[in-house]
């Protein structure tokens, strides 16, 4: 499902944010990517997304590499991955249901079938009654929740979470990774980048750590450390 | 409904949301388009009306022949076989009997014609030459002045000579920037230098829309910039991106242009009163014409041409900068 074969990032100005890093991950897996604030997981998120293109390496996501990917066929691409930005990325003048109602019209669906999807999406999340409130009337945890209903309203089949669990409290944090959780469990594939590692789930997922720019051992048993039940 | 329509519908809501957002905004800037287009547009119609009154007004391109007194019907025929013989237009006899009676009939004059103990008034020949060109006008009237029983050849020369130089100044600068296909036609009124103006006129202020629109789309594209690159990084194709923007050009355009004919029509009501007085005191029956239905639409047509153009332009520049 995704696959990165020696992928190396070289800014212009000579800093490298990822070195030789190589990974696959099946479909339906659940995946965290650890490490350090600089450790290269930003960067890696941004290739996986298209935003930026690795200096050498091949990244595949469903049997297209990203390196070759013509820029006009990027948006199409995008909208198979369900993608949580770090900064979460909503319209603050746009009410709730308008920010999930987004990525349907981009796609195309008629009005009355988008509003449907748009409503499922929110109750899967648990903001059933929040359609007509602005995001800054939400919580933390509220707008990250936001922020996924807005990924997975067009049911992707991988979800790329960048720190979507930073600056939440202990308990907005796990409701949200149990959400994740619940997604990977119908057959999605979730990646989660995140540095902390308080933020891991108790039960032992795949960790794939990123350590300045390479990829380093898993490490399940500091995973497992004060872990998130 | 297909994806397509269903976008394209969604983009036209969305441009028509973000003009009324704005009202206040948008119909100032829908009253400068208004203004800016309804400078050639005037020119135009000016020319236009200008046109059909110089061809409803008589005796501009005409030459009187006055004969003799004791002219008589052969010297009439005579006349009459010259005129066919050197092709010199149509013509129209004018008797003297009704000669007096068209002077009886002109205000102020009845009481002095009735005083006079006979009819002063020669028979006449009006011309209307085929032929308009100055020059020939003048070698008409030299060749009608050597014709016997003809006392007097009346030829506005000097109105006609100041007229065509304007025509073929108009031609000369026309010609010579190569920015028009202005004719010269020898048998018609053809208003070059005025057509000329008009050109230009529209091209300044075209010029000036395209530069409103690019600056309006370009506010826009700043003001929604976050919306702009969370819609770029989830899925959104440029052209989902522009399409509102165009239609939001266009939108703007195209009620600009109906707010330059509504200005336009509001003028001519204005002027038609006047206009017609003053058209009636040199003798000539006319009306000012306004703008059609079908000026109205190719007007709202063009402007949104133009309100396109600049956005289109607008954006080109300016979203490269996001995402």
């Amino acid at each position: 499902m995704i696959a990165a074969n020696e992928v190396t990032k070289r800014y212009p100005e000579g800093r490298e944010a990822l070195r030789n890093v190589s990974f696959a991950i099946t479909a339906g897996e659940m995946v965290f990517l650890t490490g350090h604030s600089g450790a290269g997981k930003s960067t890696l998120f941004k290739l996986l997304t298209a935003i930026e293109r690795p200096t050498s390496g091949s990244i595949v996501i469903n049997g297209q590499n990203l390196a070759a990917l013509r820029s006009n066929a990027i948006p199409y691409l995008r909208r198979k991955l369900g993608l949580i930005f770090q900064d979460r990325k909503l319209l603050f003048d746009r009410s709730v249901l308008d920010n999930v109602l987004l990525p349907l019209a981009i796609v195309g669906h008629p009005p009355r079938e988008a509003l449907r999807r748009a409503q499922a999406a929110l109750a899967k999340v648990g903001l059933p009654n929040r359609e007509r409130t602005l995001p800054i009337a939400l919580s933390g945890g509220e707008q990250q929740r936001l922020a996924i209903a807005r990924a997975v309203v067009n049911r992707p089949a991988i979800i790329l979470a960048d720190e979507p669990t930073a600056n939440l409290d202990a308990v907005s944090a796990a409701e949200i990774l149990h959400i994740f959780r619940a997604f990977q469990q119908v057959g999605v594939t979730v990646v989660i980048a995140t540095h902390d590692p308080l933020s891991l789930p108790s039960y032992r997922p795949r960790i794939l750590r990123l350590d300045k720019g390479a990829m380093s051992e898993p490490a399940h048993d500091q995973a497992a450390e004060g872990a998130v039940p | 409904m297909s994806i397509w329509l269903a976008q394209h519908l969604a983009a036209l809501r969305d441009s028509l949301r973000r003009l009324a957002a704005a009202p206040l905004t948008s119909l100032l800037s829908l009253l400068v388009i208004g203004v800016a287009l309804t400078l050639p547009t005037s020119g135009w119609l000016a020319l236009d009306n200008l046109r059909k009154l110089t061809g409803d007004t008589p005796g501009v391109q005409q030459i009187s022949i006055f004969l003799t007194l004791d002219a008589g019907k052969r010297d009439f025929a005579d006349i009459e076989s010259r005129l066919q013989e050197i092709r010199a237009g149509s013509w129209r006899f004018v008797p003297r009997e009704e000669a007096l009676k068209r002077l009886q009939a002109s205000e102020g004059m009845a009481e002095i014609v009735a005083s006079l103990p006979r009819n002063p008034l020669p028979d006449a020949f009006v011309i209307t030459p085929g032929d308009a060109q100055p020059e020939r006008l003048e070698r008409l009237a030299k060749t009608f002045s050597g014709w016997p029983k003809v006392t007097h050849v009346q030829l506005d020369s000097a109105w006609v000579k100041r007229f065509d130089a304007l025509l073929r100044l108009g031609k000369l600068v026309v010609m010579n920037t190569g920015s028009g296909n202005c004719e010269y036609r020898e048998h018609e009124f053809d208003a070059c230098l005025g057509k000329l103006v008009v050109m230009l006129l529209g091209i300044l202020f075209a010029g000036a829309l395209v530069t409103l629109t690019f600056n309006t789309i370009r506010l826009q594209i700043l003001a929604q910039a976050a919306e702009i690159e969370v819609a770029k990084l989830i899925g959104a194709t440029d052209t989902y991106i522009q399409r509102p923007l165009h239609y939001f050009g266009m939108l703007q355009g195209l009620l600009g242009g109906l707010c330059a004919a509504l200005l336009v029509t509001a003028g001519f009501h204005l002027l038609t009163p006047p206009v017609a007085e003053l058209t009636r005191l040199y003798g000539a029956n006319f009306a000012l014409q306004g703008l059609s239905g079908s000026d109205v639409l190719i007007l709202a047509a063009i402007g949104s041409a133009l309100g396109w153009l600049g956005a289109k332009i607008s954006v080109l520049i300016h979203l490269r900068r996001i995402g």
